[in-house]
């Protein structure tokens, strides 16, 4: 595991925002820190949090396999997370991640087969007032029709073309 | 009659052209002026404008803020914590949202004049995971003020100190629980603390005096400080103070946030003029007024409540105000401020199915009538919609609902149970025909789990 420059120094820029004696505090932090920059949680950054906080490897286990957002096996280039709770349900949100599902010719919570995408369901995402909503990667999308899926996904395939 | 004007305090810009979410525009508008009067003022005075003021919690509990900081100790030699409860993650909710992304700084006002008043020397913001650009605009505004001395170390030149740090979630709604949270921020599973002892005001952050206030609640306080706490008592109604934030979302033409004062809204009022009525050739069947986790109302039934003299009222469901007492005696509650609402296209049992999926996956597993409740009501209830649905189903999930209730270490789990109680209560009959309505569903009806 070898973690970029720029995570390091914010994984040093973070811990003490913790008082000394409370560093086991800093675990969520540090996790989305080396999440974000290798898109998942392995092993090897189970025990750098540990040592890194003075604290057991079980400790920072017990958390990634807690929290929704951590993984620990990585995903597509993209994370396209519809919301599945009652409002956005209410009006299409269903239909909107099988547009995308279909679109990337993938099943929720798997690798699209082109790698470019994971589509997955989550909870409410706190913008029930122009649902259906999606989040992908850092960007909320709001009032995502099927067509508005639709054409999110030829983005994120248009720009993969260009990859290529 | 015309719908009640809103009254914006705490969403004064919210939405407004040109107003963006950095100091200068802040500034522009009267930032940053009530800190400094507060600075000036003795401490024990700004907490009794909040007393005074009758403000009570946002989050969802809807107690008292001027009562929550006065059980603080004070005498334990220990540091007091504020923490900020930025989880906005009740369905339904969606008002937070809007304060962390388009106007940082009247948060952080309101947290340092809290700070300020309570002698809180470090706070923290817990914000949900998937904020992710809300937790970047906080820290960049946090910078902001700190370089201009509105946190930080000496604040406004008078030699007191405070820090605010941003602390992301990762996904569990549990974490918006006052305790869970805390367990969160100190880097465990957010597994709620059973109280007593685990009061925050007395062993709340590393055993510390903590006090956890919703994000708009502390948008009150500066709001309370700034016109004085008498003043701001004369908004609402009695024991029903100041404004509040409306998120109305689901089967209405003008889904969207409002801000009114409390009680001065019907439900009614609220729904058919602010909110444009239900969509085209649809009526309202139910809604959910405070957020996934308060007991549905369902157009047509009625309340009688007791006046204070002894005679009673009676009122339909249009004529309920979004208040919190009100909605109390009407069985339900204000909670969060999240009303959801469906139309007659709505199939019931699905909707209850959507909300108890919702509840399985985010119990945190601690307490068995919870962990076991939760995953059993979601199963009956996926059940009915994917395979078989049986008339008794209705009593099954009424009993399973009913083992939860008040043997459990938070109320989560009374916020999975009420539900599918009130769901059944109010609803029974559609339970018990479901496999009957089922087979003539609409071929395009919209799923909802
Ligand atoms: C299951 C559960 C979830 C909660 N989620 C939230 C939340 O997302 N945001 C919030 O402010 N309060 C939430 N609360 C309420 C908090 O526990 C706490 O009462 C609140 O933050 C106190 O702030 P207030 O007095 O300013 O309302 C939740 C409570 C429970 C039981
Ligand atoms: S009631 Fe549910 S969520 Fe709360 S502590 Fe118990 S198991 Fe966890
Ligand atoms: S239900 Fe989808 S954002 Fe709230």
């Amino acid at each position: 595991m070898t973690l970029s420059p720029a995570t390091l120094q914010k994984i040093a820029e973070v811990i003490p925002h913790y008082p000394a004696e409370q560093a086991r505090s800093a675990t969520l932090p540090l996790l989305h820190l080396i999440q974000e920059d290798l898109g998942h949680i392995p092993d090897a950054a189970i025990e750098f949090v540990a040592a890194k906080l003075g604290i057991q490897p079980v400790n920072v286990y017990e958390v990634v396999t807690f929290y929704p957002m951590f993984r620990r096996q990585p995903i597509g280039r993209r994370h396209i997370k519809v919301c599945r709770t009652l409002s956005c349900a209410l009006v299409g949100g269903y239909k909107t991640c099988a547009a995308f599902e279909a679109e990337f010719n993938t099943h929720r919570g798997e690798i699209s087969p082109d790698g470019e995408v994971t589509v997955d369901f989550v909870e409410c995402l706190a913008s029930c007032g122009t649902a259906p909503v999606v989040l992908i990667d850092d960007t909320l999308h709001e009032n995502v029709d099927c067509a508005k899926a639709k054409a999110l996904s030829n983005q994120i395939k248009a720009e993969a073309a260009t990859r290529k | 009659m015309p719908a009640p004007a809103e009254r914006r305090l705490i969403f004064a810009h919210i939405g407004e052209p040109g107003y963006t979410n950095d100091l200068p525009c802040y500034l522009k508008h009267g930032g940053y002026e009530v800190l400094k009067k507060a600075v000036a003022r003795p401490p024990a005075e700004l907490m009794d404008e909040v007393k005074k003021s009758g403000l009570r919690g946002r989050g969802g509990a809807g107690f008292s803020c001027g009562l929550k900081w006065s059980l603080v100790d004070r005498k334990s030699g220990k540091p007091i914590y504020l923490v900020v409860n930025a989880d906005e993650s009740e369905p339904g909710t969606f008002k937070d949202r809007y304060i962390i992304h388009q106007d940082p700084h009247q948060l952080i006002e309101g947290i340092m004049v809290t700070c300020f008043a309570n002698n809180v020397k470090q706070a923290y913001i817990y914000i949900r995971g998937e904020f992710p650009e809300g937790a970047r605009i906080l820290e960049r505004a946090i910078a902001e003020a700190r370089a201009a001395n509105f946190c930080g170390p000496n604040v406004v030149g008078t030699g007191y100190s405070c820090e605010i740090f941003v602390h992301r979630g990762a996904g569990a709604y549990i974490c918006g629980e006052e305790t869970g949270l805390i367990e969160s921020l100190e880097g465990k599973r957010p597994y709620p603390r059973i109280k007593p002892p685990y009061f925050p005001a007395v062993l709340g952050l590393w055993q510390c005096p903590t006090i956890v206030n919703n994000v708009e609640t502390l948008c009150h306080v500066k709001h309370i400080v700034d016109m004085g706490g008498d003043n701001y008592a004369k908004i609402g109604t009695p024991n029903n103070t100041g404004t509040r934030l409306l998120c109305v979302s689901g089967h209405v033409k003008k889904p969207g946030y409002y801000e009114f004062e409390v009680g001065k809204v019907t439900l009614g009022e609220l729904l058919n003029e602010v909110c444009g009525g239900p969509l085209p050739g649809r009526k309202f069947k139910a809604v959910i007024p405070g957020g996934s986790s308060a007991k549905v109302l369902k157009f047509g039934e009625t309340f009688t409540l007791k006046n204070k003299d002894g005679t009673t009222r009676t009122l339909a469901v249009e004529d309920i105000p979004m208040d919190f007492d009100t909605l109390g005696a009407c069985g339900t509650m204000g909670g969060s401020g999240g009303v959801i609402v469906m139309d007659d296209s709505t199939d019931i049992v699905a909707a209850l199915a959507n909300i108890n999926e919702f509840y399985a996956h985010e119990s945190c597993g601690q307490c068995t009538p919870c962990r076991e409740g939760s995953l059993w009501m979601k199963k009956i209830t996926g059940r009915m919609v994917h395979a078989g649905a049986r008339a008794e189903d209705g009593a099954l999930l009424k009993s399973v609902a009913d083992q939860i209730a008040g043997r459990t270490i938070c109320a989560f789990g009374e916020a999975c149970a009420w539900p599918t109680q009130s769901f059944i209560a109010k609803f029974g009959d559609e339970f018990k025909g479901y496999a009957e309505t089922k087979k003539t569903k609409p071929a395009e009806a919209i799923e909802l789990v």
